[in-house]
């Protein structure tokens, strides 16, 4: 890559970023600005894609919220973002999860990885 | 006219976030210190601007008549001289090194350069036409102008009928792109949004001059 635009993404890159991959389920901590309060929301889910390469990768979380899936898309290295956290690793054999937007209940489990 | 300008040279897109945590796209430019060769003054030119190298050539490389212009100047060669114009270059002394700190964040600017080179093109890439319908018996002219003119008056296609031809590497300026941020210890511009040319290629970036009535700086 272009060493001019590497200083300039090296400002906004985030080096707090746990290793995840698609199928893990992980807490993202939002910060969310309300008025001149800001506050931390939590959207967990499954990770079911991720995209991109650089500063301009994004991983999209989907969840099940009283019945309605809910899938969100971050860019990785966005400021809003305050914290990612793992919760499990996921054994899946896709890199685009997209199959479970057809799949509701039990089947849309996603297997847990052992080690 | 501008009342500053500097130039450099693209080197690629990518995205900040600003103080809001939202995604600016911006164009990174490389500014590296221009050295004034000659100003150019209304008395003796009949117009006012300075001449200035850009960036480093091997002085064994130049011919005769630029070795002796940029010797009476005594300025070290540069790829080319840039001739930029301005209102009043009285403040500036031939010699002078003008760098990326002209410019500051929130600065509106206009960026010129040589648009990319598109050779021969359609209508539909060149002039926006639409075509012609994908399916329904449509044959061979999918892509085609369609009419270019009437029959018998006036028997002739009129002048600046558009067609297709030669597009792209045209001087193309776009106007009123904000400045992002300018780095003079790294030589690093970034601009808002996209700016004409290829990556490597050379770009003119003058502070804006359509903003009649309205706030050549903005603040957010």
């Amino acid at each position: 890559m272009n060493s001019a635009i590497d200083i300039v993404d090296e400002r906004s890159v985030r080096d707090d970023i746990p290793e995840f991959a698609p199928g893990d389920t992980v807490k993202v901590h939002v910060r969310v600005v309300e008025g001149n309060r800001q506050r931390v929301q939590v959207f967990q889910g499954a990770v079911i894609r991720r995209q991109g390469s650089g500063i301009r990768e994004t991983f999209t979380v989907r969840k099940v919220s009283f019945g309605v899936g809910v899938e969100r898309t971050f860019p990785l290295h966005t400021p809003i973002v305050a914290k990612i956290e793992l919760v499990t690793r996921g054994d899946v054999r896709r890199a685009k999860l997209y199959y479970l937007r057809d799949r509701v209940g039990k089947a849309a489990k996603i297997k847990e990885k052992r080690d | 006219m501008a009342t500053k300008a500097i130039v450099g040279e693209k080197v690629g897109m990518t995205q900040v976030w600003d103080e809001d945590n939202r995604v600016i796209p911006v164009t990174v430019l490389r500014v590296e210190p221009l050295r004034i060769v000659q100003i150019k003054t209304p008395e003796r030119d009949g117009y006012s601007a300075v001449q200035v190298a850009v960036g480093r050539k091997d002085p064994k490389k130049l011919n005769k008549p630029d070795a002796g212009h940029l010797a009476k100047a005594g300025v070290e060669p540069g790829r080319r001289l840039v001739e930029l114009r301005l209102d009043d270059v009285s403040s500036y002394q031939v010699g002078q090194e003008i760098s990326a700190a002209v410019l500051a964040a929130g600065d509106v600017v206009d960026v010129t350069a040589v648009s990319k080179g598109k050779g021969f093109a359609g209508t539909m890439k060149r002039h926006n036409f639409s075509g012609q319908k994908a399916s329904h018996g449509t044959h061979l002219v999918h892509r085609a102008p369609g009419s270019v003119g009437a029959c018998a008056t006036p028997a002739r296609v009129f002048k600046g009928t558009r067609m297709a031809g030669r597009m792209g590497g045209q001087k193309v300026t776009t106007l009123n792109l904000r400045v992002v941020d300018s780095d003079a210890d790294k030589n690093l511009l970034l601009v808002r949004g996209a700016v004409p040319g290829p990556r490597g290629g050379l770009v003119i970036i003058r502070d804006a001059v359509k903003r009649a009535g309205r706030a050549t700086k903005v603040e957010d």
